[in-house]
């Protein structure tokens, strides 16, 4: 990719991403990331997003969203109607990310999970030693206003895709915009996972 | 002073003083065939146009209008100076920008302002046709603003835009005539009406029908139904607020500085109701009511097909708009339409305005719509262009 300003989590993301394919960004937020993958690959791209303001961001973009919340979006869709489903920095909000997560395995052929790495060794620190819930780049918030509604490591996901039979296809890790080779489930903030059913 | 400035400052975004337009068609034999089966001619429609068409044809915009709208749909009526109905929402740089779009508005068939309706002189008999008017339905008002698109030689229209009745033209016109429709923005409006909406109706029907004067509809030259017509309206004004919009409007404010304890309309609340059916009165026909009602109880875009069906095959973009309290064409009933977009992988926009005025909102949340329904349409624009 030409342009260096891209973070790399959308870089790793816009890379998995086949030309002319068809996206679904659920919890797309301002649009940023789907306009990019629009932008870079052609692809025909739908985002989902809850919060108003954040819709308009996507209009202004001139992006095709739904206002709504994800947690009932995806039954109107036909198995198989989307070649990828992004679900970025996203499943850790839902109410109920088993069910969005199986709804997105059926919808899309191929599903793209982000996710914040709660045992990211700083974290890990945090409780250990200062006795505190974390604060991190990847967990920026604060217990009262956070809107992650679960906490989980890059190896629960994993263990998460095992136990449901998910195959991970490729799985990359983050900290500080690098790419993290060893004890990812340690050293990285952020994991990202291309996942099939 | 204010207003004054505001008025200054309105004129120049505004499209300055406009004139109704006619346009005949449908002359016998060659009349307009219904839905019922029946035939209407000749048909004159009534309709303003603002903005360029240009060259190619390619930048026309069809506003339909809601139950009691008119063709004046922006500007400065030249005759009587009053300003149209979504003057707020059309105009130089304004959601449909007529810098850029041709817009386009016809007053519906079945209406009483300029379009043959009920109240027009029926060639037959010489006299208005009253109930000898035949029963229409939405598609046959969108099939009568087919025949002036076509007069007009437009082969495709840029985008149709519409609120609550005018909503269901468009989405109409998107299943009509599919290949004419480049993008459509159906408004706090539904597929099907419902049977709360329908019950609403027959209400304003039946307050029209119990009135003496309204005598079977011959009431043309002589003392017109005022009462029945006024008592539906202010039915129809209360399902257009909402209890929130209401309280904020009037709250439980007395006219007068003491309660009279009499049936006098004390509570501003009644006084408004009663003002807004008087007014009526005197801008609508009461038959009119009565068809353009029935009209919308009919519409039923679905009928026997599936949701999945209905817009198969369609390549026109969507922008769905609702809003939170609305309760007269609630949320699932525009969720229902985008799931139907869904279902047929029709690209679509779907935004819920966070609003309290209810049904009316879509006339009155005018930056909100304005933000969706600018960048919508530019963005298709830009697409044509290129």
């Amino acid at each position: 990719m030409e342009d260096k300003n891209i973070r790399l989590d959308y870089k790793i993301i816009i890379d998995i991403i086949k030309p002319d394919s068809n996206v679904l960004d659920l919890g797309c937020a301002s649009g940023e990331l789907l306009l990019l993958i629009k932008e870079i690959k052609n692809v025909r791209g739908q985002g989902v997003e809850i919060d108003d303001k954040e819709v308009f961001s996507c209009v202004e973009k001139g992006l095709s969203v739904f206002h709504g919340d994800l947690d009932s979006g995806l039954k109107d869709y036909s198995d198989k109607s989307f070649d990828y489903i992004i679900l970025n920095q996203t499943i850790q909000q839902l109410r109920n990310p088993h069910m969005v997560l199986e709804d997105a395995l059926r919808v899309g052929k191929k599903v793209i999970v982000g996710i914040p790495n709660f045992a990211y060794y700083k974290a890990r620190i945090q409780i250990f030693f200062n006795g505190r819930v974390p604060v991190t780049p990847a967990l920026p918030y604060e217990w009262y206003n956070t809107p992650n509604l679960h906490f989980l490591s890059l190896k629960d996901f994993l263990e998460y895709c095992k136990k449901n039979k998910i195959v991970v296809e490729k799985e990359f890790y983050i900290r500080k915009d690098k790419i993290v080779c060893c004890l990812p489930n340690f050293f990285a903030e952020i994991g990202i996972f291309l996942i099939r059913k | 002073m204010n207003s004054t400035k505001n008025f200054v400052q309105n004129e120049n975004l505004s499209v300055g003083y406009v004139e109704t337009q006619y346009y005949t068609f449908a002359k016998p034999p060659n009349e307009l065939k219904l839905d019922s089966g029946e035939k209407l001619g000749p048909i004159t429609l009534a309709y303003e146009t603002y903005g360029k068409l240009n060259k190619n044809k390619t930048n026309a915009i069809l506003l339909c209008h809601a139950f009691s709208g008119d063709a004046h749909v922006a500007g400065i009526n030249k005759d009587d100076g009053s300003i149209g109905w979504w003057d707020a929402m059309v105009g130089p740089k304004k959601a449909f920008d007529t810098e850029k779009f041709f817009v386009i508005c016809s007053n519906i068939i079945g209406g009483c302002k300029g379009s043959t309706g009920p109240s027009s002189l029926n060639p037959k008999t010489k006299k208005p046709y009253a109930l000898d008017f035949p029963v229409i339905t939405v598609k046959d008002i969108v099939n009568a603003q087919k025949c002036l698109i076509d007069y007009l030689e437009i082969e495709k229209l840029f985008s149709i835009a519409g609120g609550s009745m005018g909503g269901m033209q468009a989405l109409q016109w998107v299943v009509s005539y599919p290949d004419m429709v480049r993008s459509v923005i159906p408004i706090a409006t539904t597929l099907k009406h419902s049977p709360q909406q329908i019950a609403f109706n027959e209400v304003g029907r039946q307050a029209i029908m119990s009135d003496h004067n309204w005598n079977n509809g011959d009431y043309y030259g002589k003392t017109i139904p005022s009462k029945g017509l006024a008592l539906a309206r202010m039915i129809g004004h209360i399902t257009y607020m909402s209890d929130i919009s209401m309280k904020e409007k009037f709250g439980r404010k007395i006219k007068e500085k003491k309660q009279v304890f009499k049936f006098e309309p004390d509570f501003e609340v009644e006084g408004y109701l009663r003002y807004r059916g008087d007014s009526f009165v005197k801008r609508f026909d009461a038959n009119s009511y009565l068809y353009i009602t029935k009209a919308m109880d009919y519409f039923d875009l679905l009928g026997e097909k599936k949701l999945n069906e209905v817009f198969k095959n369609i390549k026109t973009k969507f922008l769905v708009i609702a809003f939170k309290s609305d309760w007269l064409y609630p949320l699932y009933q525009s969720h229902e339409i985008v799931k139907a977009c869904k279902m047929a992988d029709v690209d679509t926009t779907f935004c819920e305005i966070e609003s309290t005025y209810g049904h009316d909102a879509f006339l009155l949340e005018v930056e909100e719509e304005t933000h969706l329904i600018k960048h919508f349409l530019n963005k298709i624009y830009s697409e044509i262009e290129e």
